[in-house]
């Protein structure tokens, strides 16, 4: 069927709308972002194999498929390259079915750059297709250009037209499966236009904040999140305008988007098209590299796909079953076991009693006995010896792995790398024969702030010979800010440090799949908010719900305490600026900080009361030296040392209670050292003044229809519970 | 040559599908690649050859599965061997013999004894068509038989007046055994259906599966000549073109009735006999048809119902098949079976340690082996299975079948 439409699409087209006007396309063959990094020091992204094909040659076959008769390919970084692989292709030929010309600048560091760029030279004259070399699509375009052109007849505000593909997040991780975040959306459903985007959405905390106009003006609207951006777009040549009227504006998504709709003096309009059965996604992380590789090994891209895809002068891939793809002249030990979805280029040698699955491989490779690859990307040229185990991990051009290495989960090798006899590469290393650019840029808008670099180093990196590197390298052996491979001078490669994200966040972006741990770690956490929340729904917002002018519903949700991540985030903050407090810094200020830190997270004075009381404990345990002794004594100081701050928080009998459960939670959970002594620690609050009576018996009460288990607590104090009962004067008295 | 690249382009990109489009476009591309090629002084049909079979090997490869680029790739290069004999007769034996080698064009197809002095050339004009049964049995010539001697007989009466001509001569006669090639593509379904009344009788129920052109013309002309009949049509998933085929038939005035593939085996004894299409047939007689085909064909052979195979005789293809289910198969993608936002989450590969469990399978088509065709009706009649290598030997030149190997040798 759509290859039905794609038919069509040449030959239905108005004919003389045509001869006016020939569709042109801007493709952008730079990224302008690190996260292929490091391996876009030495090469393109847009040239990167994509199961054995340049991810360009997708990009411009689909462009060739719709029609487009002019391409404007802007490069930037590398546009040597780009523009030299472009000459040797068919596709700077004139038979390509386009024409296409390349626009070069060595100053644009970012989409709205490039735009602008585009803008100074004049060449846009309609509407245009606006695309990055990383997308690979098999849709057809006839029907949103026409819609396109239609709406933009009927109101000349109309500025775009943005495709969306369906796609269901993850609900655990709330990531896509492209690795992307979560995108939020609201769409009217009448007219598609499209009201809100917001690419950083996240739902774990349940809440969307949303104009007020945006629901008055709106009769109806979609909100969703199960929608894919699919970063292609149909676009007015008044884009290019907007671009240079604000010349702020550079990420496409984040500032043009959101920009034009939050900003209704312009009142332009961007109107969504979503697509059904067709294929459309891009390779913006290592993880939509690895999810796009497998779609195109099991043919949603049809026919973009290795065994149709043109191959130039490189001999065509044949599919066998289970959807193995195999060059025609690639050499196999009878004794390897090829399991399925996996790709083999041209010329490659694999020996005895390998075993390769879920994976591609380049041409030319060489690979040795006795070899477990799964889930990896090996690229052409590379050289794996004997009994080397491999798992989901990238390879590039020209590495050699000596005997028995072994790449864990997440790898990615560089360009010509080498890795030393039975050598273990960490999980989610990133080894480069290029130093890792020293100035790491912690801002979070670091795709612009870094780009800066990315351009100035690839002129230096063109000039650096291999010999010149290699020479570099036994220099810089004890350089201090990348390590060395292990193995002396087998291995040939510095190890980048984890950067932007941290650690902490590689598998979200990683060619490995999620840890299962990590899984395991997110279920525990889902099922606690479950827990939590008494309703147990999923999400606060429906993956697709009509919303009819009714924010409440949305709004409640977030007050129902669903935000678990924020308050142990809140106590994070507290406990630390309770050390601090501990350290001299004087009360009031201390008070005026876990005050200005409560409004900022938003949480109510009872459980900020809890925290405060929290990190008083906390530092008790730290000042007993974890001794059981002493941590009786040690707690009724800490509680001494803090009376002030503690009184100030602990206003009334709500937060009182909160205080005791949250005392009970940690004795059950996190300082089980305190759970023997938690009735003289209660009777110390009391003697304090800092909990009173009615707030004890409170809290008696309200634990009197709870489980035996929860009684644990009350049962232990029952001593002193009764002597508060009986004698309420005495204690007066006392006094 | 621009349009050579454009039609291999097109046929990469899977813009042109349909063996009766491929067919055509191909023909016409073959003219204009014969009708460019510069002739040399001597070995002018080598350098036509060598020509054609340079296009004919990349367009085969772009496409790899549409079978019917190959059959004219190869029919032309036939053409262009039988016209070099008949032209070479001609200018070896003088005027005299002429008339005599013009009649021999004729003979030709009712495997007459050759007594001319040609005796070379009709020696070797038999090695490219042998004699078969079925020309021997078949009295009067083919459709296509009579125009295509006059037109031989007009080439060569050219031969006369202008020897020097000889190059230009060949070239002319091949381009019009090419026209009528293409005629022959064109009115290929107007000759099967000649054929339905003697197939479809009063008060029957017949069966198909997805949307062929041939079948459809094929029922309309047994309703043309007042046969009333029903027609059973499979919807022929997963593209469902059984749908549009019905629709079609009820405009013609055919009671016809839609059901699931899956009905298929439930209905067939309802059935007097299966009428379809095919994408290609094999020289072994085996069909490569649309997919859920040879459910079909088992269903019809276990109930005994036969199974009748339409198509012109471009879908004729010469190879044998070897291992068809997979090398002449093409793969679709799967969203033609399931919806990619209701799956995508069972192929999220993040989530299930990396592999894909998920795997759906989108074939084209499926292999009919030939023991389980009852019948297969071509433009020049009805045949048996066993009896397709004959059929194809009548079009097909034993050298030509092998085109890769050929080229790059010759090179």
């Amino acid at each position: 069927m759509a290859q039905k439409k794609g038919g069509k699409s040449a030959a239905s087209d108005d004919p003389e709308e045509l001869a006016r006007m020939p569709l042109q396309a801007v493709l952008l063959a730079d990224t302008f972002n690190l996260k292929f990094r490091p391996i876009t020091l030495e090469r393109p992204k847009v040239l990167l194999p994509l199961v054995n094909t340049p991810m360009i040659d997708y990009t411009l076959a689909w462009l060739v498929s719709v029609g487009v008769e002019e391409v404007f390919l802007f490069c930037c970084a590398h546009a040597e390259q780009v523009k030299e692989y472009i000459g040797n292709s068919h596709w700077g030929q004139s038979h390509a079915g386009f024409s296409i010309t390349t626009i070069e600048s060595n100053f644009s560091m970012s989409a709205g750059d490039a735009l602008r760029f585009i803008e100074g030279k004049n060449v846009i004259r309609g509407d245009f297709i606006l695309i990055t070399g990383d997308t690979i699509s098999n849709m057809s375009l006839t029907e949103a250009l026409q819609a396109h052109k239609d709406r933009r007849k009927k109101d000349p505000d109309t500025v775009m037209t943005m495709f969306v593909k369906r796609s269901k997040p993850m609900p655990l991780t709330h990531q896509t499966r492209l690795g992307n975040d979560e995108i939020m959306m609201a769409i009217d459903p009448e007219t598609k236009q499209l009201l809100y985007y917001e690419d950083r959405f996240d739902s774990s905390k349940r809440a969307v904040t949303l104009d007020k106009s945006l629901l008055a003006d709106n009769a109806s609207l979609y909100l969703r999140t199960d929608l894919e951006d699919c970063c292609i777009d149909i676009c007015s040549p008044e884009v290019l305008t907007i671009f240079l009227d604000n010349f702020d504006y550079q990420h496409l998504r984040r500032h043009f988007v959101k920009g034009l709709l939050h900003d209704d003096i312009m009142g332009k309009k961007i109107y969504t098209h979503e697509i059904d059965s067709s294929y459309t996604a891009r390779v913006d992380n290592y993880r939509s590299y690895d999810t796009i590789s497998k779609d195109i090994i099991q043919r949603w891209s049809f026919p973009l796909v290795p065994d149709v895809l043109y191959a130039g002068n490189r001999a065509q891939m044949r599919l066998q079953r289970e959807g193995i793809y195999k060059a025609p002249d690639v050499t196999l030990s009878p004794s390897v076991r090829i399991g399925a979805f996996t790709a083999i280029g041209s010329g490659t040698i694999i020996g005895e009693n390998s075993s390769v699955s879920n994976s591609v491989i380049g041409e030319l490779c060489t690979i040795g006995r006795n070899v477990s690859i799964d889930g990896c990307y090996i690229w052409d040229s590379v050289t794996i010896e004997d009994g080397c185990r491999l798992s989901h991990s990238i390879v590039c051009d020209g590495v050699h792995l000596h005997t028995g290495a072994t790449l864990e989960p997440g790898v990615i090798l560089s360009f010509k790398v080498e890795v030393g006899q039975n050598i273990t590469v960490p999980a989610y290393s990133k080894v480069s024969l290029l130093p890792q650019p020293s100035k790491q840029d912690s801002d979070e808008e670091l795709e612009y702030a870094d780009t800066n670099s990315g351009v100035i180093d690839s002129p230096s990196i063109a000039s650096i010979s291999p010999a010149n590197i290699e020479h570099d390298h036994v220099s810089s052996f004890d350089t201090e800010q990348s390590v060395l491979l292990e193995g002396g001078l087998s291995g040939v490669g510095y190890i980048w440090t984890s950067c932007e994200t941290g650690n902490e966040e590689e598998w979200r972006y990683s060619v490995a799949p999620i840890p299962v741990e990590k899984l395991k770690e997110f279920y525990a956490k889902m099922f606690d908010e479950d827990e939590s929340s008494s309703d147990g729904e999923q999400t606060g917002i429906t993956h697709s719900g009509e919303l009819i002018s009714e924010s409440k519903s949305t709004d409640f949700d977030d007050s129902d305490g669903e935000y678990k991540g924020d308050v142990s985030k809140f106590e994070k903050e507290v406990e630390e600026t309770f050390e601090r407090a501990l350290g001299g810094v004087a009360e009031e200020n201390v008070q005026l900080e876990i005050n200005s830190l409560r409004m900022s997270f938003n949480v109510t004075h009872a459980e900020c009361a809890g925290a405060v009381f929290q990190s008083v404990i906390k530092s008790a345990i730290i000042a007993s030296n974890s001794s059981k002794s002493n941590l009786l004594k040690a707690t009724i100081d800490a509680i001494e040392r803090s009376k002030g701050l503690l009184s100030y928080f602990i206003t009334n009998v709500d937060e009182e209670i909160e205080v005791i459960l949250k005392f009970e939670e940690m004795c059950m959970e996190i300082t089980r050292e305190f759970a023997p002594i938690f009735s003289s620690v209660l009777h110390q609050l009391y003697d304090k003044e800092v909990i009173t009576e009615d707030a004890i018996l409170k809290w008696e009460s309200e634990k009197a229809d709870a489980d035996e288990s929860d009684k644990v607590f009350v049962k232990q104090s029952e001593a002193f519970l009764k002597w508060l009962k009986e004698a309420p004067e005495e204690d007066d008295e006392d006094e | 040559m621009p349009d050579v690249s454009d039609f291999i382009l097109k046929l990469q990109r899977r813009r042109i599908e349909g063996s009766h489009a491929t067919a055509r476009q191909t023909a016409e591309l073959l003219r204009s690649v014969v009708s460019q090629t510069r002739m040399p002084y001597t070995n002018q049909a080598a350098a036509l050859l060598d020509a054609v079979r340079a296009v004919g090997e990349q367009l085969i490869a772009a496409n790899p599965v549409e079978l019917a680029v190959g059959n004219i790739v190869r029919r032309v290069l036939h053409i262009i061997r039988e016209e070099d004999l008949s032209s070479s007769a001609v200018s070896f034996e003088g005027l005299m013999i002429s008339e005599k080698s013009d009649d021999e064009d004729d003979a030709d197809h009712k495997g007459g004894p050759v007594l001319s002095a040609a005796a070379v050339a009709a020696a070797a004009r038999s090695t490219l068509r042998p004699r078969s049964l079925q020309t021997l049995l078949e009295d009067g010539p083919l459709p296509a038989a009579p125009s295509k001697s006059s037109s031989a007989g007009d080439s060569e009466g050219k031969s006369k007046s202008d020897k020097s001509a000889v190059g230009k001569r060949l070239k002319h006669s091949v381009i019009e055994a090419i026209n009528l090639l293409i005629e022959e593509i064109d009115d290929c379904y107007e000759d099967i259906s000649e054929q339905a009344v003697e197939h479809i009788h009063q008060n029957e129920v017949i069966l198909t599966l997805g949307r062929s052109k041939t079948v459809k013309e094929f029922l309309y002309a047994a309703k043309q000549k007042n046969r009333s009949f029903r027609v059973f049509v499979a919807e022929g998933a997963p593209r469902y073109q059984g749908h549009v085929l019905a629709k079609e038939l009820i405009q013609k005035g055919l009671e016809t009735t839609v059901i699931t593939d899956s009905a298929i085996f439930a209905m067939i004894s309802r059935v007097n006999m299966v009428i379809v299409g095919a994408h290609a047939i094999m020289a072994n007689g085996g069909v490569i048809a649309p997919v859920g085909m040879n459910m079909l064909a088992l269903a019809a052979q276990r109930h005994a119902v036969p199974f009748v195979v339409v198509a012109g005789s471009h879908k004729l293809c010469p190879l044998y098949p070897h291992n068809p289910e997979v090398l002449l198969n093409e793969l679709k993608s799967p969203s033609d079976l399931i919806d990619f936002g209701e799956f995508s989450d069972c192929m999220d590969f993040g989530a299930h340690g990396g592999a894909p469990l998920m795997h759906v399978v989108n074939p084209t088509f499926d292999y009919v082996p030939p023991n389980l065709v009852s019948l297969f009706i071509t433009d020049t009649g009805g045949h048996n299975a066993a009896h397709m290598y004959k059929l194809i030997a009548d079009y097909y030149s034993a050298d030509d079948l092998v085109i890769k190997r050929k080229s790059t040798s010759s090179n």
